[in-house]
């Protein structure tokens, strides 16, 4: 099967961020970057689909300046076959400028799947995956947990609070992928090394007029200090009471 | 650990790429388990698989005998990773690849090379490398263990070796003895012996208070018989183990860097965390002057072999700067523990911390693979062109 994958660089998120100067973006000094995780299980569910089912290509397509080509070729050298840079200057804030640059990526592409993570883990939208399906047409599976392909179909399922739905779809289709698929394997060092004689395309995203821009970014308030009630037993009716009255939380 | 230096801004991608992968596994896979491992004495074995899939074993060796073929500085990168999780998880590797897979590839046939090497990549054959013996560890030349060629062309081998890593989980050992009864140093070779070989038996060296998530033991060998081909045509004289050395102290030189960030890192997170006298102890000059050493040391240990392997991918590298390496990387390391740990307080001796577990690690990557004090005298030597080793 042709798979393509879309996915993002994202921040590590277990930074302490600062914001930048310009109050629009986080300060990216010593920040470390990686695939975003929901992206990671999207890569290795296609390379695990085209690995039982014989001979296959997986395409990894990612929206931004060129550092993105690290995690291009991350997912490389994990055994994707192909990668596109949709080259721009930075990744837009509105998914639906995403969404357009990578739909006229994919329109023509002839791609049985199209995966993606069930959302960056940086901007935690979840738009663009189902953004490109509207404009292609094509079914949209979201934060799918487990998939099965057989005779250009798709079963998967959605694991929701309380409940799980199974949902069937025709191929092709776009599929949004969450926890519960495998985890993205360890880029071997062999696959690292061969990463470097694949081909990486480059080309200018499509982007068209923004229709959504970012003011301003700032960071939750710092929490109050914490009161001490009382102490010993006597003390657990008057924190009954508080929890009750001001806190609100019994 | 933050980047002082921007040393990331002359690594290549791919070298850190190959180190990115192995900090994640090491992240993922050693660092939850290997304080327990340590506190039981057992090596994880069941992380052989998952380094094997890496690619890790013998990552610097060409493709065509399955392995990575990675150049020497990515090579010294997962020494670096491995032993920011335990000296005992890359002195498996370094075994392994360094002291096993090396002599194979490097005096071993095309057959040996083809037979053993993919296999020993891929982890299904473990291997261990017998130089060192009870009473000739600074001086290797003066070994006994001999192997005697028989009028067949098959050998007889005799003797005993001491702590061997992997000794006992070993398919295949790589045996240096002397030959035909000769006492001369000229008449040492290398033999593959496996390990079921009838007359081998390996024991594990008990008591062992450092290195303790990590296979060593001795190895006796009672008449035990090998084929013609189990020696290693290529090898002649002590210069073969030593070269196989020369590699080994290469990625210890590495290696040990990242058992020093290891406790850079915990103790610099310890000293922004813990509060004392009404203030993150990390405020007090005393822990500053520790932290500060820490960096200055680990940034200078990463320059040195850095270069070093740049030399080394060069082949113009020699002996003698690679014990320069060991020698200043191992002791600023035993230092950066030792210090770490009592920065910690208490807390620095327990195992759920690591710094106490790499301090005791390091007194052993301190002495083998050539003491301190051996690589000390290999450079008063170099710089005087006097001997002070007798």
């Amino acid at each position: 099967m042709k798979i393509a994958v879309c996915i993002k660089r994202v921040p590590d998120m277990e930074t302490r961020f600062r914001i930048a100067a310009s109050g629009t973006a986080v300060d990216e000094a010593g920040l470390k970057y990686d695939l975003s995780d929901f992206d990671g299980y999207a890569v290795e569910t296609a390379l695990q689909l085209n690995e039982k089912q014989g001979p296959g290509e997986t395409v990894v397509i990612s929206l931004g300046p060129d550092v993105v080509q690290e995690q291009l070729r991350k997912a490389l050298s994990m055994g994707a076959e192909r990668a596109v840079q949709l080259k721009a200057d930075r990744v837009p804030t509105d998914g639906l400028s995403i969404a357009r640059a990578l739909a006229a990526e994919l329109k023509d592409g002839g791609y049985d799947l199209i995966f993606f993570g069930r959302q960056a883990v940086d901007s935690a939208n979840a738009t663009v995956g189902p953004m490109v399906a509207e404009m292609l047409g094509l079914p949209c599976a979201t934060a799918v947990s487990s998939l099965d392909i057989s005779s250009g179909r798709g079963t998967a399922r959605r694991d929701l609070e309380g409940a799980a739905e199974i949902v069937d779809f025709a191929l092709p289709a776009v599929v949004t992928i969450d926890e519960g698929m495998p985890r993205a394997r360890y880029p071997s060092l062999k696959g690292i090394m061969a990463a470097k004689k694949k081909p990486l395309e480059v080309r200018a995203a499509q982007l068209g007029d923004e229709s959504l821009t970012l003011e301003k970014m700032e960071l939750p308030p710092e929490r109050a200090a914490g009161r001490i009630v009382g102490e010993g037993p006597g003390a657990v009716a008057e924190l009954v009471r508080l929890l009750h009255t001001e806190a609100k939380v019994l | 650990m933050q980047d002082f230096f921007d040393i990331d801004s002359v690594l290549s991608e791919e070298e850190r790429a190959v180190r990115d992968s192995v900090r994640q596994f090491v992240d993922e896979r050693i660092l939850p388990i290997i304080g327990d491992c340590y506190v039981e004495g057992r090596f994880p074995r069941e992380i052989i698989p998952g380094l094997a899939e890496l690619g890790v074993f013998g990552a610097n060796l060409p493709e065509e005998y399955g392995c990575a073929g990675l150049n020497n500085v990515a090579y010294g990168l997962i020494m670096q990773e491995l032993e920011r999780g335990d000296s005992g998880i890359r002195s498996f590797a370094s075994v392994q690849g360094a002291l096993v897979m090396y002599p194979i590839f490097a005096f071993g046939s095309e057959e040996q090379k083809k037979h053993y090497l993919p296999k020993m990549a891929a982890g299904e054959i473990i291997g261990c490398f017998g130089l060192t013996e009870p009473d000739f560890g600074s001086n290797p030349s003066g070994m006994i263990t001999m192997a005697n060629e028989q009028p067949d062309g098959s050998w007889i081998l005799n003797g005993a070796k001491m702590w061997i890593t992997n000794g006992s989980q070993a398919k295949i050992a790589i045996v240096w003895a002397k030959t035909n009864g000769e006492k001369s140093d000229k008449s040492i070779r290398g033999f593959v012996v496996p390990t079921d070989t009838p007359g081998f038996t390996a024991k594990d060296q008990k008591g062992k208070l450092s290195l303790r998530a990590s296979d060593t033991s001795e190895l006796v060998f009672q008449d035990v018989r090998l084929p013609k081909d189990a020696i290693l045509p290529k090898s002649g004289g002590i210069k073969s183990p030593l070269m196989c050395l020369t590699q080994a102290r290469y990625g210890i030189s590495w290696g040990v860097i990242g058992a020093a960030m290891a406790c850079y890192e915990e103790a610099l997170a310890y000293s922004t965390s813990r509060v004392m006298f009404g203030k993150a102890i990390g405020g007090f000059q005393l822990q500053q002057q520790r932290l500060a050493v820490m960096l200055t040391e680990i940034v200078k240990a990463q320059l040195v072999s850095l270069h070093l392997g740049r030399l080394k991918d060069a082949g113009t590298f020699t002996p003698q700067q690679v014990s320069f390496a060991k020698r200043n990387n191992c002791d600023i390391a035993t230092d950066i523990a030792r210090e770490a740990r009592r920065l910690l307080g208490a807390n620095g001796i327990l195992a759920e911390y690591s710094a106490m577990r790499h301090m005791a690690n390091l007194e052993s990557v301190y002495t083998y693979e050539g003491t301190h004090d051996i690589h000390t005298l290999i450079l008063g030597q170099t710089v005087t062109g006097l001997s002070a080793f007798t």
